[in-house]
């Protein structure tokens, strides 16, 4: 690739259940204008904007850039929109970082959203008037085959559960906090899909995340410590034929090699400082563990219950509180790798984990069958 | 830049309501796209779509049309909601890479089966704009009456008539450097390719302009030479007025026209324009798309026979 491309500005929204206080437009508007802040830029200094978010009917605005060009300051601008389905928060942080190493732009902002309240997502998660069981629903056979083939004690999901409400506290833009969380309580919330719990499923957020990339030069000139891009991968499978192992995707297994390997990382689980994954259901965290890499299959349970995953563990895993705490589906994605970003750039305040240089960001969405990663340092490829 | 040329081309062309499901309409098209590429389906380093999942009126519709490509092993795709043109762009921009040198893009849309003048209103500003249910026909009234009253044609021609609904898909592959030479005689060299957006309130617009195709046009290149033909995105009379006095264009004889199918105009259009240079009908040609009310967003495609 020509050129390297450096995070040099980061901000996201609180994420709530409603953000009345906001339109659509103010939601994306104030997630930008923070992260230009973080980048001492303006508006006026973006080349680009790649925006991002799921379904057009969740908020019912169907190709919301047209409607958003104005609010994002890209009137005689180029601005277009990705849509992958729940890795689209990843997907779009990846063209935006294409335009940059490519050469073509030099300084391009790029927001992921969603503003649930507007629309009923549980309803277009399940297929719209078509029906369905809703992403719950799919994926909880998932995690079922993962414990029995993994043997897996059911308290795992709950630990999960626990670990990551409990960095959520550390992270003043979370949307859900539960204070008094224990593993009792995880276990005695209701059954919503079987073996899925209410608390170790995520909650349906307003929120956009919001992120400015530029070239070598602008993260030379960056005021604050950039985080480096060293790799990004995209891999898609179809959702269903017989084959398929949709509990450890091939797709999510040639997606981490190939990131991997442009960021030069041969033993991911020593040489990676800080993991964001998206972890909707809390059983995510040790299937995604072994699908990425991080543990060999079968075993992805065990960093979980030895407390490896923890804030202070060897492998920090979802310090913001993960997907588990805030989902704006759209933006999940990118605050994943956002999130990873602050990290390395050492910004991630109480949640920080100490020394922080290489963090992956991951995605996934769809069937099981759409991922995006980036692997970010405080160093230069 | 790299040097990156389009190697061939694949339409169903504007039909009317088809019967197939959307991952049928496309399967054939993509599957000439590459076959005439003469290109190995597995060296295909990228492959990107555009389609809208209000057309099919239910979310996620894009992931079926995966099974049209064939994922297995997995690929490295990406989808805009979008004209397939911006689905070719984000594969042009993978390609400038130098680590993918063959890249597919496609782009499918039914409109057949809602209606139009109903679900175009959605593109709106969801708050002011959105309630009045001021559909596409009836803004490309008004733009008719602002060229019209600009003096830019002589009389308003009566535009406000339903958006056209047909059907359709496209598929283009492009391929980077000596091998686009080996495998096609003539690659349609992209010269440039940008894009531009205008602002969404008509209100803050001048009808009767459309900056953002100027700009788009002449980051593209446009004007570096004599263009043998183009090949635009204009739904009506009035946006093709528009589209060449934008694009430097006003006396050219050699113009296409036309805005359907949904979400597949534009690559079909820029594919239309490849395929006259590998035909050796042209020598430098331009592919156009537009998207949103009012020609609001609009892509250039600058194209040449020889790199």
């Amino acid at each position: 690739m020509a050129e390297r491309c450096a995070v040099v500005g980061i901000a996201q929204t609180h994420h709530k259940k409603v953000r009345d206080d906001v339109s659509l437009a103010g939601l994306l508007r104030e997630a930008g204008q923070r992260a230009l802040d973080d980048a001492a830029m303006t508006w006026r200094d973006v080349d680009a904007v790649v925006i991002g978010t799921a379904p057009d009917s969740f908020e019912g605005v169907m190709m919301p850039e047209l409607y958003l060009a104005d609010a994002l300051g890209a009137a005689g601008k180029p601005i277009m929109r990705v849509h992958t389905a729940g890795s689209v928060g990843g997907s779009t942080a990846i063209v935006a970082t294409h335009l940059v190493q490519s050469g073509v732009r030099k300084r391009v902002l790029t927001i992921a959203f969603e503003k649930q309240s507007e629309g009923d997502t549980t309803w277009g998660l399940s297929g719209g008037r078509s029906g369905g069981v809703g992403a719950g629903g799919y994926f909880a056979p998932h995690i079922r085959a993962y414990i029995e083939r993994s043997q897996a004690p059911e308290y795992v999901g709950w630990m999960v559960a626990v670990k990551d409400r409990l960095n959520a506290l550390k992270n003043p833009y979370a949307h859900l906090k539960v204070p008094d969380i224990t593993l009792e309580k995880v276990r005695d919330s209701p059954m919503v899909w079987e073996p899925v719990r209410r608390l170790e499923s995520c909650p349906a957020s307003d929120g956009a995340c919001a992120m400015v990339l530029t070239d070598e030069a602008g993260g030379d000139r960056a005021p604050r410590p950039p985080a480096w891009v060293h790799g990004t991968a995209i891999r898609s499978e179809l959702g269903q034929f017989p084959g398929r192992d949709p509990v450890n995707p091939q797709g999510g297994r040639d997606c981490a090699a190939d990131v991997y390997a442009q960021a030069g990382i041969t033993d991911p689980r020593r040489e990676v400082d800080v993991v964001e994954m998206y972890v909707p259901f809390s059983w995510y965290e040790p299937m995604w563990l072994e699908n990425l890499g991080f543990a060999d299959v079968g075993q992805g349970w065990k960093l979980t219950e030895d407390g490896v995953t923890e804030l202070t563990g060897a492998l920090p895993v979802n310090c913001s509180g993960g997907v588990l705490s805030s989902n704006p589906i759209g933006a999940s994605g990118m605050l994943r790798f956002a999130e990873a970003a602050m990290q390395v750039r050492g910004t991630a305040g109480e949640h920080q984990v100490e020394g922080a240089r290489t963090a992956v960001g991951h995605a996934y969405g769809g069937a099981a069958q759409f991922f995006a990663m980036w692997v970010v340092r405080s160093t230069k490829p | 830049m790299r040097d990156v040329a389009i190697v061939s081309f694949a339409t169903t062309g504007p039909l009317p309501a088809v019967d197939d499901t959307e991952t049928q309409m496309l399967f054939p098209v993509i599957s000439e796209a590459i076959e005439r590429s003469g290109i190995p389906r597995a060296d295909i380093g990228f492959t990107c779509s555009g389609s809208a999942d209000y057309l099919a009126g239910t979310p996620f519709a894009f992931v079926g049309n995966l099974e049209a490509v064939g994922a297995w092993p997995p690929i490295s795709e990406s989808h805009v909601d979008m004209d397939g043109a911006w689905a070719m762009y984000e594969a042009w921009v993978r390609l400038q890479h130098g680590d993918v040198d063959v890249a597919l893009a496609f782009s499918s849309g039914i409109s057949s089966r809602s209606d139009l003048r109903e679900v175009l209103c959605l593109q709106n500003d969801p708050y002011y704009l959105m309630p009045l249910w001021a559909d596409h026909g009836s803004l490309a009234g008004l733009q008719a009456r602002a060229v019209a009253e600009a003096g830019l044609v002589d009389e308003v021609v009566d535009t406000v008539a339903a958006p056209p609904a047909s059907d359709g898909a496209a598929a283009v592959i492009m391929v980077a450097g000596d091998r686009a030479r080996e495998v096609c005689e003539r690659p349609a060299w992209i010269r440039g390719i940008e894009h531009r957006s205008d602002p969404h309130y008509i209100g803050v617009r001048d009808l009767a302009d459309v900056p953002s195709a100027q700009v788009a046009a002449a980051a593209a290149g446009v004007g570096g030479g004599p263009i043998d033909l183009a090949e635009l995105s204009a739904a009506h009379p009035h946006e093709e007025v528009l589209l060449r006095r934008a694009m430097g264009l006003a006396d050219l004889v050699e113009v296409n026209a036309g805005a359907d199918p949904l979400m597949v105009a534009g690559l079909a259009h820029i594919g239309a324009a490849a395929t006259a240079i590998h035909e050796g009908r042209a020598g430098r040609t331009l592919g156009h798309a537009a998207s949103g009310p009012c020609l609001q967003q609009n892509l250039v495609c600058v194209m040449e026979g020889t790199p």
